[in-house]
């Protein structure tokens, strides 16, 4: 299915053509484990993009300023910085080892010269500074130009220092350490819209912090019960209403989203809203909670809606309706009769991301073989696109891919049954403004972009 | 073991089939994996279906199967066994067990059987009673669990994983082993201090070196000859004293038992 010619539909996902821009990361076959890039996320003025991988790295690219002698490329995006952000830790008290994988990225909105993100693994947050030098002073008066101290006695004039230009450096620096707040592992943070303060959740509880201030945090969500042996239910994610510094949401292993309001007692253990859809009796089997529990919820940039995933579907739910989702968008369905492998294999545990565009007219998401699907909420189109070596030819266009459930399989269609597991797609990105995406594919990092210009 | 969650499971590349995972209506299927030898081969011949689910055409529904619920006891097993569990998948697992153990014994109220909480050749059992071999399975690996980590709530004998231990009477019902996962993960002195050093074998250090039988499964190297000794060091002990007495033998040779 091609996509529609152009057109004036400015960030629809499907009516644009979508061509590769740029792949990074290794060729190799083999893969390092500490190369798995575990998150992707875009700044809020979608200039830097930022990737932290299982080895406790973190990468941010930056989009270089539009060429003027080729005017028909968008800017690519270079390295800009790269730091270890988490190293592997020993818990010496329960003889655990704590992963450096970076969980999340999340930027702060950018306020000075400096960026600042905050990146998590399981159990520590840091607040990261990212700083431009490029000049640099010369002509101190009580030190060398290589630094070394100069005889008091021997200076017999003073100058001014003055700067010089350099090359451009870009420092990371750790400003903040958010520690010791997490008994079980972490799997979202959010900046809040005060840009003062922010969540971390875990698997039970919810800690508000301030970004200010690394030796205290505030419980404002746990599930815990009091005999673990009662638990049913773990928290997936959570995130922050856009707008609504005091609206946060969470949701469920089980497949619900609870909104709460901070407003309305400090501990947000009862929500203000909570969203299930009732299981449809036809398709129930034993691993319908497995597939209904949610991998992430994405609020869309209105903040009027909010988005999440599960293992076969991506839902949109309107705040003010509770009962069902406004949307159900079907990422691969043929999967449905394959649950029983693929809980045996592990992959219905897999956790996939989702996205939303700038306009929150489109949503993306990933599955396996290195496919991804975006789906346009306007023209309730939708399209599957392959992250692959093969179709890495400067702004080629990306054909669409096409999975074949079931009898008669058609040419350049894919057979379920040949579908590569290992190869999934967890997480994706989406530009804040422009048609510019981030797709994760275990290792590589590719980007794309939509071809009118 | 690996910290992070094993893929050695994993379908092979480009399938989706397991080993003899993929189920098919109506036919006979064997047991085919290596981990769960010594099962006997199960004929599916009914259909265990949620009410109200229709027979499907396309796909295999759920199945209420032995082998889903071993299955799943050994993803829960694998889960306990990592150093840190992803609580997540440890309640999926355990939901979803829960689940499978509701539809394959609807009408339950049986009278708890002691069998051996591990899951192979026990699939008989298990279908009988529901939640005494559910909880005694968790009482197992809580066990086992406490015996690897040293942190056990119930200081008892503890028996090597090889024979299955034995169900205690206070088994938590269901969740017991995620009770581990309170302390284990909370503040180190919610417990008190006494569970840290319940694996240390402090026998080197009691004085009662010849102490009699209810130590002998700790038995350090000393205890051994020490027990072999006694009644023989008297004897020689007595010829030797005869010896002396009677002047044949001079006082050079070394005193004690050593040899």
């Amino acid at each position: 299915m091609a996509g529609a010619g152009g057109g004036g539909c400015p960030a629809g996902g499907n009516d644009l053509q979508w061509c590769f821009s740029q792949v990074k990361g290794a060729v190799d076959e083999d893969v390092a484990e500490a190369d798995v890039i575990s998150t992707v996320e875009f700044s809020h003025s979608g200039d830097l993009l930022a990737t932290g991988d299982k080895g406790g790295r973190v990468v941010i690219f930056q989009r270089e300023q539009e060429n003027k002698s080729r005017p028909h490329s968008r800017g690519e995006y270079n390295v800009y910085s790269t730091f270890q952000s988490h190293e592997p830790e020993f818990d010496y008290l329960k003889s655990l080892e704590i992963e450096e994988k970076i969980n999340k990225i999340r930027w702060l909105p950018q306020q000075g010269a400096a960026r600042f993100l905050l990146s998590t693994n399981d159990k520590t947050i840091k607040l990261w500074k990212i700083s431009e030098r490029d000049k640099r002073a010369e002509g101190y008066n009580l030190k060398d130009e290589d630094g070394r101290l100069r005889d008091p006695l021997r200076i017999t004039a003073l100058r001014v220092p003055i700067l010089k230009p350099m090359d451009l450096m870009v420092e990371a620096s750790p400003r903040r350490v958010f520690a010791n707040a997490h008994t079980y592992h972490i799997n979202s943070i959010s900046v809040n819209s005060d840009h003062e303060t922010y969540l971390s959740a875990d698997d039970l509880r919810i800690n508000l912090w301030h970004l200010e201030i690394t030796d205290r945090s505030f419980n404002i969500v746990d599930i815990k019960p009091a005999n673990m042996e009662e638990l049913t239910e773990v928290i997936t994610a959570a995130e922050f209403h856009p707008h609504q510094c005091n609206v946060l949401v969470y949701s469920s292993s089980k497949g619900t989203i609870r909104l709460c309001d901070m407003r309305s007692s400090a501990l947000c253990d009862r929500h203000s809203k909570f969203f299930e859809e009732p299981e449809d009796p036809s398709s129930r089997s034993f691993f319908s909670e497995i597939i209904s529990s949610v991998s992430d919820v994405k609020f869309s940039h209105s903040g009027r809606y909010m988005m999440t995933r599960d293992y076969l579907s991506v839902k949109v739910w309107d705040l003010n309706m509770e009962s069902r989702p406004v949307e159900t968008h079907q990422v691969h369905e043929y999967l449905r009769s394959k649950l029983c492998s693929l809980y045996e294999n592990d992959c219905i545990f897999d956790k996939f991301e989702c996205c939303w565009n700038g306009s929150d007219s489109a949503i993306m998401t990933g599955s396996y073989n290195n496919f991804f699907r975006m789906f346009d909420r306007t023209t309730w189109r939708d399209v599957t696109l392959e992250a692959s070596r093969e179709n890495s030819k400067p702004r080629a266009s990306l054909k669409p891919r096409r999975v074949c459930a079931g009898g008669k399989r058609k040419k350049d269609e894919v057979s379920v049954d040949s579908l590569d597991f290992s190869k999934k797609i967890l997480h994706t990105a989406w530009h804040p403004v422009e048609n510019i995406i981030a797709v994760a594919a275990t290792n590589n990092l590719y980007i794309f972009q939509d071809k009118a210009n | 073991m690996s910290r992070v969650a094993s893929r050695k499971d994993r379908v092979p590349r480009g399938s989706v089939k397991g080993p003899g995972m993929m189920l098919s209506k109506g036919l006979k299927r064997k047991r085919e994996e290596e981990e769960e030898e010594g099962k006997e081969a199960l004929a599916v011949d009914t259909w265990w279906l949620d009410p109200g689910h229709p027979a499907v055409a396309q796909a295999p529904p759920a199945v209420a199967s032995s082998s889903l619920f071993d299955l799943s006891v050994l993803k829960l097993h694998h889960s306990l066994r990592q150093s840190e569990p992803d609580l997540r998948h440890l309640v999926l697992v355990v939901n979803t067990l829960r689940r499978i153990q509701a539809s394959m014994a609807p009408t339950a109220a049986l009278p708890p059987v002691p069998s051996p909480p591990t899951a192979p050749g026990i699939a008989d059992n298990l279908l009988a009673s529901s939640d005494a071999a559910l909880s005694a399975s968790m009482a197992s690996l809580l066990e086992d669990l406490s015996h690897i980590e040293g942190l056990s709530q119930a200081p008892q004998p503890l028996v090597d994983e090889g024979p299955p231990g034995r169900p205690t009477g206070g088994a938590p019902p269901s969740l017991g082993a995620l009770d581990l996962l309170g302390p284990a993960t909370g503040c180190l002195l919610d417990d008190g201090l006494e569970g840290l050093f319940e694996d240390i074998d402090t026998s080197m250090y009691d004085s009662e070196l010849w102490a009699p039988a209810s130590e002998g499964h700790k038995s350090s190297p000393e205890d051994g000859p020490g027990k072999e000794e006694a009644p023989e060091l008297d004897e020689a002990e007595l010829d030797y004293l005869m010896d002396v007495l009677v002047g044949t033998q001079a006082l050079e040779r070394p005193s004690g038992p050593g040899r």
